[in-house]
């Protein structure tokens, strides 16, 4: 499948027309993210949104050019460090005095604030966790056909 | 309102019926994505936006190009087999089965329905005055059912760990990759 791959980074109007989305793709997912408390989405459709910026960058152009974007290293530690973020809120809300996952605890003035603090980092770790998930999947099924 | 809902139907019925009988296996993936896209379109029609987001981002997008990963790895055409009775029979009683099981469930969007009863109202109640937030699914999801999206997120860590596990050996594969 390698030919083929080649041959899609030969086609000028794909190229163009990827570069200048793939930007807008990755704001969209911040956007996503970011007013998931506000509007619809969150972090697991900002993660899968994300992923897709990468995914079409990897498409287009090649599965080493996106690993000279994002290495699997990188990749691997977003899986695992979007979990730990989340437990991690968790097991800080216990260390606070709270019980596991209660955010109220983590703004010692206003309830509030730590209700949406907790909020925002565990939408956060669904995020990156769930990008980096995705990102691994492909990597993984695009290595094998390139490894061919 | 209810005629775009039946056209997007019929096109998800004639979606479905053209996907199974497709012998050419790059159109029958591209078509999911379009099954996807169109039930997409139908949960945004009962004001489901959420998981219309996750059905168009998931279905449509990234396990599209999953399946066309896997498709080249195997063959574009699809043999075909002798139609055999017993399998289409028993698809057919279940498809029947699950037909017959929603008559007795309460029409779509009835307020006095079970599941509008038990806690749905505290948390429409609660996501506006204990968060201030306007996204009822995110006030759910985040903290009302925390725990369950915690064991979520750990599924899909896990099925990205088993995926690493089995098709990519880690750095091996980089230096594979490099040759």
């Amino acid at each position: 499948m390698k030919f083929s791959a080649m041959r899609m980074r030969e086609k000028l109007i794909v190229r163009v027309i990827a570069r200048a989305l793939i930007p807008f793709i990755l704001l969209f997912g911040l956007y996503v993210q970011f007013h998931g408390d506000f509007g619809p989405g969150g972090g697991f459709q900002a993660g899968v949104i994300f992923a897709a910026g990468f995914v079409l960058y990897g498409l287009v152009f090649s599965l080493e050019d996106l690993k000279r974007v994002v290495p699997w290293r990188v990749v691997e530690l977003g899986v695992a460090s979007g979990l730990l973020i989340y437990g991690g809120v968790g097991v800080a809300s216990l260390l606070l005095g709270g019980n596991f996952l209660d955010y109220k605890v983590l703004d010692s003035h206003d309830a509030m604030h730590g209700l949406h603090l907790g909020i925002i980092l565990v939408e956060l770790g669904v995020g990156l966790a769930v990008s980096a998930s995705m990102l691994a999947i492909f990597y993984a099924f695009a290595g094998r056909r390139e490894a061919r | 309102m209810l005629p775009s809902e039946f056209l997007l139907l019929l096109f998800l019925a004639i979606t479905a019926l053209v996907i199974a009988r497709l012998e050419y296996l790059f159109a029958a993936a591209m078509l999911t994505g379009i099954f996807s896209l169109l039930s997409a379109g139908l949960f945004t029609l009962m004001d489901a936006v959420d998981v219309a987001f996750t059905e168009a981002a998931v279905g449509a997008g990234v396990s599209t190009v999953l399946m066309l990963g896997t498709l080249s790895l195997t063959v574009r055409e699809e043999r075909q087999g002798k139609t055999r009775i017993l399998p289409f029979l028993i698809v057919g009683l279940t498809g029947g089965a699950l037909f017959f099981g929603t008559l007795d469930m309460p029409h779509y969007g009835d307020p006095t329905a079970p599941i509008h009863q038990y806690l749905a109202p505290d948390y429409i109640a609660g996501a506006e005055n204990e968060f201030g937030l306007p996204n009822i699914v995110t006030a759910i999801l985040a903290s009302y059912r925390g725990f369950d999206t915690l064991g979520e997120v750990a599924v899909i860590v896990t099925a990205a760990l088993g995926i690493m596990a089995l098709l990519a050996s880690g750095r091996g594969q980089e230096e594979a990759g490099d040759k």
